[in-house]
């Protein structure tokens, strides 16, 4: 009697679906039904507000909707990406979790026919001084790698930072960007009565079951390792055949649809395909091949074993398919067919065990209104102090190994970022990864996301995360195209909660639009709490643009002795709710200073023209940590020091140490920069030089050596011996 | 001077390969499941997880029908260059004697390493001099190499300081004692083009396509 209440729906809900069917659900009917209705599928609490982002742009080939949003590049071809999220799979099994949150991308991205060429990862854990933090990254990165490198795609870029509310609750976000001629893309909708509907890959067993609504539609509790058994284990050896295979079967345009298996399997799959192509599907359990021989219907329906895509094939072209898939020894197998019925029917032989309409099961899922409500009280506690003391140079040191400002190498040399030789732009050589591309022209990408910002203003917090993924594409030379965005929040049910999604989704369209970036696409993961409460409100963006002339791409490193250092941009910094003020164990102010979208714009459309000109020797953005800080990565990227003189100042700390959008560090020879200073605002601080960073600013003269400053930001080090 | 680059399930880095050897002359996939080795001069075996690395890295690919022809092409001297994934394969198939074991890390790694030519005196070092330091990636989790007792005829080393995996004497590259076939860990076709980062790894493809002067 509460079965369904067990399989997370309401009351109300579970009335609705009788009243749609006219009856009860059976048991596979009701499975088919908690998944598709489950937060996760049906995005019931966030689909209203995602109406408001813009989604419209010259360059877009294919918007929200479809497994991933693609926009054109020039030449005939598109890039498609996605990111999505892996979180509570991730937070039971870390390895797995990652892995197969890869897995799952990459799929999304084939499924639309195009060749998966780059991976970024965005993570979230909490203090690596807890050894429940140090685990989950030290598993989830190995996961991450185990997959990208297994598979042949570059994990080209991602960030990584460390809070106590993602404790028990890590976030792990992947972005796979993927490359195709214009034409080859091919959209999910079924279409044709009477065309045969081919499983493509792995066997389906029993792992996954119930994974979209057991784990990523509630939050975790302390019975989580019970959970295991919901995680799905990941072979990307698998994974590698069925990119082959399928992208050798559109390039005979054999197939009339494609779509891959993820949260809630077969169901999900067949339904979406049907529901996009205004048709009906009949699938035949039994002739799903299984790992184990005696699953009930209802678990092949919505197993969620990993490595297995769905396409809809003409019946003529079915013996060619075969044979293309044979030569890929990759499994094909004819499960069902297109029918005009508008319903999806699960038939185990010649028994029909489960028939529901196709639109009540995809499109009809109830959506909720949010009641937002701004919290009275702080949500979050007070980061603990950990940097005493009132020295300025010992703040930069303290800073700069902080675990989130300290080098990524430990992480990132563990992924292969150079396979498929284009790779122009490794991380920590740019703010953003550059791909080179056949035929010429680039590509660039960046993820960013800063939760403790959206956690003191949601709304400003997520403009800027959207600028500064902007800034970091302008210091390489390249123009955004498109975005993709990652919605990690807690419970949605939660006033407060709603309030921060709300706000940041109006941020993250307010961004959009003055920057005339459109949405292509993106994932929402919502119930994002362990039991001591909400993780910070978490959006995570993924941007693709393109420039011109790979060998132009940007550097962030120092790069010539002599070269006139600069901070060009408007840049008004703050201290509160930034780097310095957790080190000091502030606690989170309730709003940040906003800034001006247009004049970031113009300076990051300064930078990018600069860039490509190859008027400057280096960009960088300024983010966290702020304008020393990123003098200091400069110097470390380059292998060379700098002198500083920011002459008398009201606000040394503010200046040196304080956060916002819109700065940039730039060096380069004197002249080039007084030309650049015409077309933005830009001082002069400093020249390159030297084996140490020197900084003087009103009473203060302070400085530390290149290898001291690389021994502080090696922090991480340690925790991958 | 016609490459043939074999192509197994889960290999990744045939492509890159092809690539490479195409700056220097033609270059050819050669199916895993084909006999015919399409009249190439030179073989690579190239990096990636070939049948997924199962069982252990290398161990599934040499049963391939291919590699029978690989054998015979080898034993009549024909060059055959395994790189990463390609040199595990060569091991287990026996063409290069010692193993390939997990990094002494027990991670994958991804980086530059500088290693230097011991022996300049084979078909794939000739176009360097002994001595030379090459700037060339690696990427890989079982790279350390454990020569057999009688050793192994060494042609690269890791600089000091660059030995990215523990393999005893730092060794990076060995050759079976006629000196046609060839193993690395790092990635020479990764190393081909100023806009990804290093040039050096080109020599070695250079070399195999130098004509034989001496």
């Amino acid at each position: 009697m509460s079965r369904h209440r067990e399989l997370g729906l309401t009351d109300a809900e579970y009335e609705l679906i009788c009243e749609k069917l006219d009856r009860e659900p059976n048991a596979v009917e009701l499975a088919m039904f908690s998944l598709l209705w489950s937060e996760h599928c049906a995005y019931k609490h966030s689909r209203k507000l995602l109406r408001r982002l813009p989604t419209e742009g010259a360059s877009v080939v294919m918007g929200p909707g479809e497994n991933a949003g693609a926009v054109d590049v020039g030449g005939g071809r598109a890039v498609a990406f996605k990111v999505e999220s892996h979180n509570h799979p991730s937070a039971v099994e870390p390895f797995q979790g990652a892995a197969t949150g890869v897995g799952g991308i990459l799929r999304d991205v084939f499924a639309i026919g195009a060749r998966p060429i780059a991976v970024l990862d965005s993570l979230r854990f909490g203090e690596p001084a807890s050894e429940r933090s140090r685990y989950l990254l030290d598993r989830a990165v190995a996961g991450i790698g185990h997959y990208g490198n297994s598979i042949g795609v570059p994990t080209v870029g991602g960030e990584v930072y460390f809070e106590g509310p993602y404790e028990q609750n890590c976030l792990i976000n992947a972005m796979c960007v993927g490359l195709a001629p214009r034409e080859r893309l091919i959209r999910s909708a079924a279409a044709g009565p009477g065309n045969v509907l081919v499983l493509l890959g792995a066997s389906t067993g029993r792992d996954g079951i119930g994974g979209a609504s057991v784990l990523a539609s509630a939050e975790l509790d302390e019975a989580d390792e019970s959970k295991r058994p919901s995680v799905q284990i990941g072979d990307p050896f698998e994974e590698s055949k069925l990119v082959e295979c399928c992208l050798d079967l559109l390039e005979d345009d054999l197939l009339v649809s494609l779509q891959d298996l993820g949260a809630a399997g077969l169901t999900s799959s067949a339904g979406e395909m049907a529901s996009k192509g205004g048709v009906g599907i009949d699938i035949d359990v039994a002739r799903v091949p299984l790992r184990e021989a005696d699953m009930e219907p209802f678990e092949v329906m919505v197993s969620e074993s990993q490595e297995r895509m769905l396409c809809v094939v003409e019946p003529g072209r079915l013996d060619a398919v075969r044979g293309r898939c044979a030569r890929w020894e990759v499994r094909a197998t004819a499960i069902g067919e297109v029918t005009g019925s508008g319903r999806l029917r699960v038939l185990d032989g010649a028994e029909v065990v489960g028939d529901v309409p196709v639109a009540a099961l995809v499109d009809e899922c109830p959506l909720y209104d949010l009641v937002p409500a701004a919290p009275t009280a702080p949500l979050y506690p007070t980061p603990i102090r950990t940097l005493t003391g009132d020295d300025p140079r010992e703040a930069l040191l303290a800073l700069l190994a902080s675990p989130n400002l300290s080098s990524r190498r430990p992480l990132f040399q563990q992924y292969d970022s150079i396979v498929q030789s284009r790779t122009v732009r490794r991380p920590e050589q740019a703010d953003a990864a550059v791909l080179a591309l056949e035929g010429g022209g680039a590509i660039a990408m960046s993820i960013d996301g800063s939760g403790r910002r959206v956690a003191c203003d949601p709304y400003v917090g997520t403009m800027a995360a959207v600028f500064e993924c902007a800034s970091n594409l302008a210091c390489v030379g390249a123009e955004p195209l498109g975005l993709t965005n990652c919605l990690n929040f807690g419970n949605p049910e939660k006033p407060h909660i709603a309030w921060q999604l709300e706000r940041a989704v109006d941020g993250l369209a307010e961004a959009c639009r003055a920057l005339d970036v459109p949405v292509v696409g993106g994932n929402v993961s919502l119930y994002n709490e362990g039991t001591e409460g909400p993780i910070y409100p978490t959006p995570v963006v993924g941007m693709v643009g393109s420039l011109p002339h790979p060998e132009r791409a940007g550097r962030l490193g120092f790069a010539r002795e002599g070269d006139a250092i600069a901070i060009a941009g408007g840049f008004h910094p703050s201290l509160p709710g930034g780097e310095l003020a957790k080190l000091r164990g502030e606690p989170l102010p309730d709003r940040l200073p906003g800034f001006d979208a247009a004049k970031v714009r113009a300076a990051q459309e300064a930078i990018r023209d600069a860039v490509r000109a190859g008027e400057l020797s280096s960009a960088h953005d300024i983010a966290e940590g702020g304008f020393l800080v990123a003098v200091a990565e400069s110097c470390l990227a380059g292998g060379v020091g700098a002198a500083l003189d920011l002459g008398p100042s009201d606000e040394p700390w503010t200046q040196l140490y304080g956060e916002g959008a819109g700065g940039f560090v730039v060096s380069g020879p004197r002249e080039a920069l007084d030309r650049f200073a015409e077309r933005v605002p830009l001082d002069v601080f400093g020249t390159v030089g030297g084996d140490a960073l020197g900084v003087a600013i009103g009473d203060w003269s302070f400085g530390a050596t290149l290898s001291e400053l690389r021994e502080a930001n090696s922090a991480l080090a340690p925790l991958f011996p | 001077m016609k490459f043939g680059v074999v192509r197994f399930p889960g290999s990744c880095d045939e492509v890159d390969a092809q690539l490479a050897a195409s700056r220097v002359g033609e270059a050819v996939l050669l199916w895993h499941g084909d006999r015919d080795l399409q009249g190439v001069d030179a073989v690579v075996v190239p990096g990636g997880f070939s049948y997924g690395d199962y069982l252990r890295a290398g161990a599934i690919a040499r049963f391939s029908p291919v590699m029978e022809s690989v054998f015979e092409f080898a034993r009549d001297g024909g060059p055959v260059l395994g790189i990463c994934n390609g040199f595990q394969v060569l091991c287990e198939a026996g063409l290069l004697p010692g193993a390939l074991l997990p990094n002494v890390g027990l991670r994958f790694v991804c980086r530059h390493v500088d290693v230097e030519v011991v022996d300049a005196d084979t078909p794939f070092t000739r176009a360097c001099a002994r001595g030379d330091r090459l700037t060339i990636p690696v990427k890989h989790t079982t790279g350390r190499y454990h020569p057999p007792a009688e050793g192994a005829n060494v042609v690269l080393r890791y600089a000091p300081g660059h030995n990215p995996n523990g393999s005893e004497q730092d060794i990076a590259a060995v050759s079976n004692e006629a000196g046609n076939v060839f193993g690395l860990m790092p990635h020479p076709e990764h190393a081909v083009d100023p806009l990804t980062g290093s040039t050096d790894g080109l020599r070695l493809f250079e070399s195999l396509a130098a004509p034989v002067a001496a």
